[in-house]
């Protein structure tokens, strides 16, 4: 009993030692999204372009799609953007692009100079629609399953690793 | 007497001028709802809420993009009817519980909430145990003390002692 009570503070030490240094590992910018294993929220933005359709919850379902959430303005979405365009290319993945907060014309002339992957684009002029989607930080990809459950959500640009390690296992998955 | 008139003059002023003003609202004048129940009601909100691009802020106190987004949500649900409750789901439906700035109680902020009290009681029950090992071991000693007795001669030492000690104390200042 007495050895007990000696050996007590160290044993709680090590436990919260042991949490913290777990904890450390993460990165508290991120937050965990309220939306993972839900339905995607009812959202329903115009096209940007003329020759490609907004992107609209109800006919994202029925197969696996990828929307990637970016603006002209946001500097880590050209980062990451030669990745979705990889990705798109892929056989079999559909891309859709949600363009947050932009202007029309910045966003048009972004994707002539970058490249178009999506096979639609939502025009999200004033962010309502990423605030249904709880998008606090573009830019964001989401996967949502053919069920039209959002399955996955990354905040920030993807990386060759991400996209080896968590998307495209993923993206199996839900196929199959 | 010169003096004091100047410093009433430089008082009167400051008081005209209103001296600093408090910490720059983020709140725009054209966010804000005419009627002043809804909108006293929407600051209430707003200071519940986490602005999610600067974390540590209120939305009501941040100026960020989001924030401002997020702000005229709220007002627009009050607008529409909600009551506080309505607004705060409609929020934590789309951004989760962390949007709160004060965690609501459920299975998994039971730790945060209960922990101290938890670590209370601990610290109450080590205390106690403590308290009564010690009163126990105080009567142990007294009556080791009592069986083995001290001699006279030791008796009269000690009182000397003690004497010697109170008179000290009482020459002291």
């Amino acid at each position: 009993m007495r050895r007990l009570l000696f050996v007590a503070p160290l044993v709680i030490f090590g436990v919260l030692a042991g949490y913290f240094a777990v904890q450390l590992g993460d990165d508290p910018s991120i937050v965990p999204s309220a939306l993972i294993d839900r339905p995607m929220p009812g959202i329903d933005t115009p096209p940007l372009l003329t020759d490609k359709p907004g992107v609209k919850t109800e006919e994202l379902i029925g197969e696996v799609s990828v929307l990637n959430v970016w603006a002209s303005w946001c500097i880590p979405c050209r980062a990451e953007h030669p990745l979705i365009n990889q990705l798109a290319q892929r056989d079999g993945i559909t891309v859709h692009g949600l363009n947050y907060k932009d202007k029309r014309a910045d966003a048009v002339a972004w994707l002539d100079e970058l490249g178009d992957p999506y096979a639609r684009i939502g025009f999200d002029e004033s962010g309502r629609a990423g605030i249904d989607l709880g998008v606090y930080g573009v830019p964001e990809t989401y996967i949502i399953g053919p069920d039209g459950h959002i399955r996955y959500k990354r905040v920030g640009p993807i990386t060759p690793q991400i996209l080896e390690d968590d998307i495209l296992p993923l993206i199996r998955d839900l196929k199959s | 007497m010169r003096m004091l008139a100047l410093c009433a003059l430089l008082f009167g002023a400051l008081a005209v001028w209103g001296g600093p003003a408090g910490p720059a609202l983020a709140v725009q004048p054209d966010e804000v709802l005419d009627d002043p129940a809804l909108e006293s009601r929407a600051r209430d909100i707003s200071k519940e809420l986490r602005c999610l691009v600067c974390q540590n802020q209120s939305i009501d106190d941040s100026n960020a993009e989001l924030a401002r987004d997020l702000r005229v949500l709220v007002r627009e649900r009050l607008v529409a009817g909600d009551s506080n409750k309505e607004v705060f789901a409609f929020v934590t439906d789309r951004y989760g519980d962390y949007v709160l700035l004060r965690p609501p109680v459920n299975a998994e902020t039971l730790v945060l909430w209960g922990g101290p009290f938890v670590l209370f009681g601990i610290a109450a029950v080590s205390v106690a145990l403590w308290m009564r090992g010690r009163s126990r071991r105080n009567a142990l000693m007294a009556e080791a003390a009592g069986a083995t007795g001290l001699s006279d001669a030791e008796e009269a030492r000690l009182a000397a002692l003690m004497g010697d000690d109170r008179d000290m104390k009482e020459k002291r200042p």
